[in-house]
């Protein structure tokens, strides 16, 4: 419980929202690019496998990949055109995955195929195959296949729903407006998920800086589906599913458990939307939400950005400056630098974010060595030592970190990073140290 | 309108930063302190002046001559970033104003050589830099450590007492009659000090260990910008107070009260500005406390049963040695595990 009897979990850090300027941006829809790459991999999972020839015409929504296997997804058209090349393309972190180019139709009106309607009262399994095929992965950023998520393990037993609409990340405004502007596709979305998880209690989760969400949907909630919305306080990473947990139910994950150990099941509110929207027409996911913002952009804004597209189309078309310095993916918290301005968007980028010379030097500081202030301690989620963590890391003693530390309870949220006054970069020693660990531990 | 042109910079998440730094928390500790210096000043004249400049101004030199070494080596060097002052500032506020000023600066050598460079500098040092310097000067020049001008002496703007000027190696002469510190007056002649006079600082002692109302300022200033563990200095002062207050009640006429305790000689001093330095003391709550309540103990021992009137100073050095290892025992529960620790 926060101060202002907010519900929030303990520690967390306060970044700056800097949310004022797209907050209240209605979503717009995204221009498409003359060529569009789709990744055959957006999802953590196997690449998905190609149902499509080079030269082939296919239609906006077309499936154009299907699953390789459980773990996969299908994949669809962002748009009516002609497959060009069937090869490589640079991902976010600049390494080459598989990929479809396709090159839409000039002119054309770009009308959306439908396929075959699920229901929300069809049996569970055909839930779980319809979401597969729809393509839906987790779209606040971790890209976990969702039909996967979704399957309750045997032994197991989902008592509570949660719906993830803290958006605490700084700078990202896209789950806002999708409370605000898909409401009865997020109410609709849950009813598909109150099937296949079998929960009786749904509650979707609102920070407080969004009180007009919070408010919009409590008012909409339908008479026949029982749903709460929950404000809570703003704090980073508030976001985060076991936080969120820790929160509204007051219950723990377990280390190295799943929210499923403990009743319990998170799904963000722009993937709820996403099923709502989808399924009852049969579609796939062939664009989504992303912020488009920062200092460096001229046309910051909520769009709907066909998948695929050229992040270099992106900042082209809302005009960034010379002034640009920094470009990543996702918000500032836990997103990606991009390795390239040829790297598409795929369904797990939230956000584009632009940084100037500004707030890129205030990030660009002389590192100190630890002075064992202990600010790391008061920030960490999770309640790990990142001060001891990164002396270790320091000399490469990976094995104790992960055995005396914990080191992999660490979800990389950045809080200590953040707060380190000596500059610290301890979350990139962290990532490198489990990189390792987990190495070792499959040798 | 054209694609940026220029390179962009790939770095890792996070992207943004909090804007605390390790110079602005060491500067913040420097105006923190400003009240005390004031006061000391105030109350001491121009011997406070040069016993605090030349302090301070040998600790900053022999930090940027490390600095110098280091830069050769390749190293970055740390002369910007205040820990220097803090440590000078604080060393001389440890000092009477009487001191020998040839004898400030070898303790002000000392205080930085050997208590933090030879350990390898900031963050590396297992004691408070200050007060390594001050141990050292208390075995070295005993009876010039222990000889306290009068505070508010009428001709204390007037100029230097002689003492301050004596040549190395030479005996020092005192102008003025000297006085005894409250500490010394209860322990040595059983004369007790008023409590307003105690926490007002009108009372004898080192340069900065007399205000205890002006110390306390700064220690709720630096708490405000979340720059001190509040949890270190109360646990001393309820340590202490325990301590006192029990003896007190066995024997008054013996045991001084816990307010006498609490005002009287360097424990406001070393509590709020010494034991708290973040690189000496433990760094989770729970070690805060423990670490805060055995100083207190200290404290009171070596004050009441020591050979000395005043323990602070040996009281923190001590809790510096047990800090790792209540680091090594206090471990806070990790999310989603059962117990404490992690001795796997």
């Amino acid at each position: 419980m926060s101060l202002l009897g907010l519900k929030t979990f303990r520690h967390g850090v306060h970044p700056p929202e800097a949310k004022d300027e797209t907050k209240g941006m209605a979503i717009r829809q995204f221009p498409f690019a003359p060529l569009l790459v789709v990744p055959l991999v957006q999802h953590a999972g196997k690449p998905s496998l190609p149902v499509v020839r080079e030269g082939q015409e296919v239609a906006r929504g077309q499936r154009i990949a299907r699953p390789d296997g459980y773990l996969s997804v299908a994949m669809h058209a962002p748009a009516s055109g002609t497959v060009r090349r069937i090869a490589l393309a640079p991902g976010i972190s600049g390494r080459m995955v598989p990929a479809v180019y396709l090159e839409p139709f000039p002119g054309s009106t770009q009308e959306l195929s439908d396929g075959k309607p699920c229901p929300p009262d069809a049996p569970v399994d055909e839930i779980l195959a319809a979401i597969q095929e729809a393509g839906v992965v987790g779209l606040g950023g971790a890209a976990f296949p969702t039909h996967v998520k979704l399957k309750v393990p045997a032994g197991k037993a989902i008592d509570t729903l949660i719906l993830n609409g803290a958006e605490c990340e700084p700078f990202l405004t896209t789950d806002h407006r999708v409370m605000l502007e898909q409401r009865d596709d997020i109410f609709t979305g849950i009813r598909y998920l109150k099937r296949v998880t079998g929960a009786g209690r749904v509650i979707i989760g609102v920070e407080s800086n969004k009180p007009d969400a919070a408010e919009h949907l409590r008012a909409g909630v339908p008479a026949d589906l029982k749903v709460e919305v929950e404000v809570l306080s703003v704090k980073y990473p508030q976001g985060a599913e076991k936080m969120l947990i820790t929160a509204l139910l007051g219950r723990e994950v377990p280390s190295r458990g799943l929210p499923s150990d403990v009743g319990a099941l998170v799904v963000n509110v722009a993937t709820a939307a996403e099923i709502g929207r989808l399924l009852p027409l049969g579609r796939g996911i062939q664009e989504r939400v992303i912020t488009v913002t920062g200092p460096a952009v001229a046309k910051k804004g909520n769009y709907r950005i066909p998948i695929g597209t050229p992040l270099r189309f992106v900042l082209e078309a809302v005009g960034v400056g010379p002034g640009v310095r920094r470009v990543f993916l996702g918000g500032p918290m836990m997103g990606q630098a991009a390795s390239s301005l040829d790297i598409p968007i795929t369904k797990g980028v939230s956000g584009v974010v632009a940084f100037d010379d500004g707030l890129a030097d205030r990030t660009d500081q002389t590192v100190h060595p630890c002075i064992r202030c202990g600010y790391c301690l008061e920030a960490c989620p999770m309640f790990l030592n990142p001060s001891a963590l990164g002396l270790l890391a320091r000399n490469e003693e990976f094995e104790r970190m992960a055995g005396e530390q914990h080191l992999m309870d660490c979800f990389e949220c950045g809080s200590c990073s953040f707060v380190c006054p000596a500059h610290i970069p301890l979350v990139q020693q962290f990532r490198v140290a489990k990189a390792m660990v987990r190495k070792r531990g499959a040798a | 309108m054209a694609a940026p042109a220029k390179t962009l910079e790939i770095r890792t998440s996070p992207h943004l930063l909090s804007g605390y730094s390790v110079d602005s928390i060491m500067f913040n500790v420097v105006v923190a302190l400003a009240p005390a210096v004031a006061f000391a000043i105030y109350a001491f004249g121009w011997a406070a002046v040069a016993v605090l400049a030349t302090a301070t101004v040998t600790c900053v030199a022999t930090e940027a001559i490390a600095a110098i070494t280091a830069r050769a080596a390749g190293k970055p060097s740390t002369i910007g970033d205040w820990s220097a002052a803090v440590t000078g500032l604080l060393y001389g506020l440890t000092l009477p104003a009487s001191l020998p000023l040839w004898m400030v600066v070898i303790g002000g050598v000392v205080s930085m050589a050997v208590g933090k460079l030879l350990f390898g500098g900031l963050g590396q040092n297992p004691f408070n830099p200050a007060l390594v310097g001050r141990a050292v000067m208390q075995a070295t020049f005993p009876v010039a450590m222990t000889t306290w001008l009068p505070p508010f002496a009428a001709g204390r703007f007037a100029g230097l007492p002689g003492s301050l000027l004596t040549l190395p190696f030479a005996q020092p002469v005192y102008d003025a009659a000297t006085q005894a510190t409250p500490l010394a007056a209860w322990k040595f002649g059983h004369k007790a000090t008023g409590a307003a006079d105690l926490a007002l600082g009108f009372v004898g002692g080192s340069t900065g260990e007399t205000s205890a109302v002006l110390l306390l300022l700064g220690g709720v200033y630096l708490v405000a910008r979340n720059m001190m563990s509040w949890r270190t200095p109360v646990a001393i002062f309820a340590s202490v107070a325990a301590v006192s207050g029990a003896l007190h009640l066995v024997d008054p006429a013996r045991y001084a009260g816990p307010v006498f305790h609490l005002f009287a000689g360097g424990l406001v001093l070393g509590a709020v500005f010494m034991a708290t330095d973040m690189v000496t003391s433990p760094i989770t709550r729970g070690g805060a406390w423990i670490y805060g309540a055995l100083i207190g103990v200290l404290v009171v021992v070596i004050r009441v049963w020591g050979g000395m009137p005043e323990g602070v100073m040996y009281a923190i050095l001590l809790g510096n040695a047990a800090a790792p290892h209540l680091d090594r025992l206090i471990r806070p529960r990790v999310y989603g595990t059962q117990r404490t620790g992690g001795r796997s």
